[in-house]
C-alpha cells in the first residue's frame, strides 16, 4: 500500500485507464473510507496546497464532496461557480483557467456542460486538471465511487451483471461506469426508451459485451448491479418524454426489482426524481446504496485529490495509514523507511 | 514573355499527358510546343519545368474569403496568396460575409478588392436569397451582371423547398448553377460531428448522415422539376452519392463536389480537438470509400476545399463552441496527390481534371492549355517531401488538422495570366 505505483497528471476520464490503474485507484480510496467513520477527519496530507473547483455547471453533490474531500486532506480551496463567473460576460474557457491558474492552485477541478472541456483544459495547463463531469462524456470520480460501493457491498467488481436504466445517451455516469466495470469483465445491459438508447452505445467499449434492450423486465433478469440514471430534465431538450410514459415503462418498483439476483444492489448517482424513474421504496429498500455512494464519494476524491497533488512527491505510507499510526502512536510506518522508493 | 519548359503536361480537355513547352505572352498561352521547338526569343523569361506537371490553373469551386466583415479570420489578400500557395488559380468566394452578397454593390466590393490585393483569381457566388435568410430571392440578376458565377446561401440550405424551387427556376433562366449546402438544419440541430460510434463515444452531439441526404434528396426532386443546374456542395455522406449518381444517370443537371478533408479523415479521427470540427462534419468510414469510389468512376465532379478561416480567439474554444470550418487551400493538392494518386485510385489526369476542368464544366467554362487561352497554370511536383507548418501560412487563421503533416508531392508554381504569384523555394 506504501509504495505508489501508479501516477496521475490528470484525471479526465477512465476510458484510457488500464485495470491495473483502476484498482490502484479503488485500493487507495479503501484507507480513506476509513477515515470518515473517525471522530477527527482532518488529515494534514496537502496542508499548504489549494485546490481550485470550478464549476461552470451546477452542481450541489459533487462540488460539496470534492471541497469536502480537500477540506479533509487539510488542503485550501478556491471556488468558482458559473453564476458568479466571468462566462456571461463573454470570458472564454481558456482564459478563466488562467486567471484562476494564475492565483496558483496546485490543482484544478472542474465541471463543465461541454464534453471535453476538461481534456481541453488540461492540454494548456501546467497543473493537474480532474475532470467532475464534462457534458455527456464521463463523470470519472462517479464512476469510482460507484466500484468502491459494488465491491464493499457485493466484495467483487468482476463479472457482473451490470444493468443501467435511463437516458444512456446523455449520461456520463454511464459511460465511467462502463469504461470501468467493463475492464474487470462486467456485462451491460442498457435499458430505456429507445431514443434514449441508441445502439451505438454497444459498441463504444471494444470486447465489452454491452447490449441495449427496451424492455425493463429482460433488462433486470439476472442482474447484479442495478444503476438508476436521473432523468435529466435539464440536459434533455430532445426527445422530450412524458413522465407518465417513463413511470409505465421505466421505473424501478419493487415488483420489477424481483426479477433482478436476489443479491442485487441498487445504484442512483442522485439527486433522484422519487416517484419518476425509482419508487420510495426502492431508493429507501435495503438493496439501495444510495447513501453510502454519497459517503465513498468524499474518499474516492479524498484519494483523487491525494493522487494528482501529492503523488508525485509523497512516496511513503498511504496518509491515511500514517495518520492512523501517529494517532494510535505505533511508529510501525516510519516515512524514512521507505523514501528510497519516493518519487518513483 | 514567359516560356515554361521542360515540364510535363497534362491536359484533361485534350487527353493531353506529354512533355510540352508553353510561351506565355500578354497574359495568354501564345503557343504550346513539342520540347525544344519554341525557339529561343531575346529578353523571354524561362522558367524550367523539367521534372514538374504542368497543369490548367486550378479551381477552387468552394471557400470562403470573409471579407468584407471577418477580416480578423480573412482577407481577400490573405486569403488568395494561401490559394496561390495552394496552386489555385481562381477561388470561388461564398457570399456569407457581413454583410452578405446579396446585391451587385457587395459583388462589386468583392471584385474591386480581390483586383486591388488579390493574388488569384476571385469568382464570387451570390447569396441565394436576401440576407441568405430564407425568406426572399435576392437580387441574382443585377450580381450576374456585377460578375457572380452561381448562387448559394452556403453555410445552411436554402431555407424550404419552395423558396428553392424559386430560386432554381429562376436560375436556369438566369443559366446560373445553384450550389446548396444540403443539410436539414431539424436533423442537424445542435449537433457538433457526425452521429456514430464516436459521437457516442465522446459525448458529442451527432448529426445523422441523412441530414444531408434528406437535403439531396429534397433538391435533386427540384432540380428535376425545374430542370435547373444544381450542384451539391461539400458532399459527405454515402446516401447523398448514391442519389447524385441516380440523377445523373437520368440525364438531371446535377453535379457535386467533395472536400479533401471527407475523402482523407472519418468521423473516428475526431477527439475534443476543435481543427477537426466542420459542417459537414467528417463522416464515416464507409462514406469515404464511397467518395473515394466517387472520385474514380465520375460521379463527383470536383475536388473543393471549403476553405474555412477562423481566427484563433473563435476557434480556440470548447468544441461544442466552436465554429465549424478548417483552412483548405494549401493541403489541398498534396491531400489529393497521396490519398488519390499515391493510393492507385485514380489517374493523374483524372486528379487534375477534379481541379481544373471539372469545377470550371460546373461554372459552365473551359479550362485548357492552349494558344489564345488565358495563361493560368498551376505547376506542382509528385514527389516533393515536404511539411505542412500551418504557422508559415499567410492565412490569418490557424484552423488546420494537418498541421505538421509530412506530404509527397505538392504546389511549385500558380501562374495568374501570365504572372508567377507564387513559386516554392
Amino acid at each position: 500500500m506504501g509504495k505508489l505505483t501508479y501516477r496521475f497528471r490528470d484525471l479526465l476520464s477512465l476510458e484510457p485507464l488500464t485495470a491495473d490503474e483502476l484498482r490502484f485507484l479503488l485500493d487507495q480510496s479503501k484507507p480513506f473510507q476509513e477515515i470518515q467513520k473517525h471522530p477527527l477527519k482532518k488529515l494534514a496530507t496537502l496542508r499548504g496546497k489549494t485546490v481550485a473547483l470550478a464549476f461552470f455547471e451546477n452542481s450541489t453533490r459533487t462540488r460539496i464532496s470534492f471541497g469536502t474531500a480537500a477540506a479533509r486532506l487539510g488542503a485550501d480551496t478556491m471556488n468558482l461557480q458559473a453564476e458568479a463567473s466571468s462566462i456571461k460576460k463573454g470570458e472564454t474557457l481558456l482564459d478563466t483557467a488562467f486567471n484562476l491558474n494564475a492565483m496558483k492552485p496546485d490543482c484544478l477541478v472542474m465541471r463543465h456542460s461541454a464534453s471535453g472541456a476538461a481534456d481541453y483544459v488540461a492540454r494548456h495547463l501546467d497543473i493537474p486538471v480532474v475532470n467532475a463531469g464534462d457534458g455527456t462524456h464521463e463523470h470519472p470520480s462517479q464512476g469510482l465511487l460507484d466500484a468502491l460501493t459494488i465491491r464493499d457491498r457485493l466484495g467483487t467488481i468482476e463479472n457482473l451483471n451490470v444493468t443501467i436504466l435511463g437516458d444512456i445517451l446523455h449520461s456520463r455516469v454511464a459511460r465511467s461506469n462502463i469504461h470501468l466495470l467493463g475492464k474487470f469483465g462486467c456485462r451491460f445491459t442498457l435499458c430505456g426508451p429507445s431514443m434514449w438508447v441508441p445502439r451505438e452505445l454497444e459498441k463504444i467499449a471494444p470486447g465489452v459485451p454491452i447490449r441495449c434492450v427496451y424492455k425493463m423486465e429482460e433488462a433486470l433478469e439476472d442482474a447484479h448491479v442495478i444503476v438508476m440514471l436521473r432523468v435529466q430534465t435539464e440536459r434533455l431538450n430532445d426527445p422530450s418524454l412524458s413522465a407518465n410514459d417513463y413511470i409505465l415503462l421505466y421505473q424501478l418498483n419493487a415488483e420489477r426489482l424481483k426479477r433482478a439476483d436476489r443479491g442485487a444492489i441498487v445504484l442512483h448517482p442522485g439527486p433522484i426524481n422519487r416517484g419518476i424513474e425509482v419508487t420510495p421504496e426502492v431508493a429507501d429498500g435495503p438493496k439501495s446504496c444510495v447513501l453510502e455512494q454519497v459517503t465513498n464519494g468524499v474518499a474516492v476524491r479524498m484519494a483523487i485529490l491525494y493522487l494528482v497533488i501529492g503523488g508525485a512527491s509523497e512516496g511513503g505510507a498511504h496518509p491515511a495509514l500514517e495518520a492512523k499510526a501517529s494517532r494510535s502512536k505505533e511508529s510501525g510506518h516510519s516515512k524514512s523507511k521507505e523514501s528510497a522508493n519516493a518519487g518513483d | 514573355m514567359l516560356v515554361i519548359n521542360n515540364g510535363r503536361v497534362i491536359d484533361p480537355a485534350s487527353h493531353t499527358d506529354a512533355p510540352r513547352d508553353i510561351l506565355i505572352d500578354g497574359g495568354k498561352i501564345a503557343r504550346v510546343a513539342e520540347p525544344g521547338k519554341l525557339g529561343a526569343v531575346a529578353g523571354q523569361e524561362v522558367f524550367d519545368a523539367a521534372g514538374l506537371v504542368v497543369a490548367p490553373g486550378f479551381i477552387d469551386l468552394h471557400a470562403h474569403l470573409r471579407e468584407p466583415g471577418q477580416e480578423s479570420s480573412e482577407t481577400i489578400e490573405t486569403g488568395t496568396r494561401a490559394a496561390a500557395r495552394g496552386g489555385f488559380t481562381a477561388v470561388c468566394s461564398m457570399p456569407n460575409t457581413k454583410p452578405v452578397n446579396d446585391n451587385a454593390s457587395v459583388t462589386r466590393f468583392v471584385l474591386d478588392r480581390a483586383k486591388a490585393t488579390g493574388s488569384v483569381r476571385v469568382w464570387p457566388i451570390g447569396a441565394a436569397s436576401v440576407g441568405s435568410q430564407g425568406e426572399a430571392i435576392s437580387e441574382i440578376a443585377g450580381m450576374k451582371q456585377a460578375g457572380i458565377v452561381a448562387v448559394s446561401d452556403d453555410g445552411k440550405p436554402i431555407a424550404t423547398a419552395k423558396l428553392a424551387r424559386q430560386v432554381m427556376d429562376y436560375c436556369r433562366s438566369l443559366d446560373l448553377p445553384v450550389i446548396e449546402h444540403a443539410e436539414d438544419v431539424s436533423l442537424a440541430g445542435g449537433a457538433v460531428m457526425r452521429e456514430g460510434v464516436t459521437s457516442t463515444r465522446l459525448g458529442l452531439r451527432g448529426m445523422p448522415a441523412a441530414a444531408e441526404a434528406v437535403c439531396v434528396a429534397r433538391d435533386v426532386q427540384l432540380a428535376e422539376l425545374t430542370g435547373a443546374r444544381l450542384h451539391i456542395a461539400h458532399l459527405s455522406a454515402k446516401a447523398s452519392l448514391e442519389q447524385v449518381r441516380s440523377a445523373k444517370s437520368r440525364g438531371l443537371r446535377v453535379t457535386c463536389e467533395v472536400t479533401p478533408h471527407h475523402f482523407t479523415l472519418i468521423d473516428e479521427d475526431v477527439s475534443y480537438d476543435s481543427r477537426f470540427k466542420m459542417n459537414p462534419p467528417l463522416a464515416a468510414r464507409e462514406d469515404r470509400a464511397a467518395l473515394l469510389e466517387g472520385l474514380a468512376d465520375g460521379t463527383v465532379d470536383a475536388i473543393a476545399t471549403d476553405h474555412a478561416p477562423h481566427e484563433p480567439a473563435l476557434k480556440d474554444v470548447e468544441f461544442d463552441r466552436a465554429p465549424f470550418g478548417i483552412l483548405g487551400f494549401e493541403t489541398a493538392l498534396g491531400l489529393a496527390l497521396g490519398q488519390l494518386v499515391d493510393a492507385g485510385r485514380l489517374s493523374l489526369l483524372r486528379m487534375v481534371e477534379l481541379f481544373t476542368t471539372g469545377p470550371a464544366r460546373i461554372l459552365g467554362m473551359e479550362r485548357k492549355i492552349a494558344g489564345g487561352e488565358p495563361a493560368d497554370l498551376t505547376i506542382f511536383s509528385i514527389d516533393r517531401a515536404w511539411t505542412y507548418q500551418v504557422n508559415d501560412s499567410p492565412s490569418k487563421s490557424r484552423n488546420s488538422p494537418f498541421d505538421g503533416k509530412k506530404f509527397k508531392g505538392g504546389p511549385v508554381a500558380t501562374i495568374v495570366a501570365g504572372r508567377v504569384v507564387y513559386r516554392a523555394n
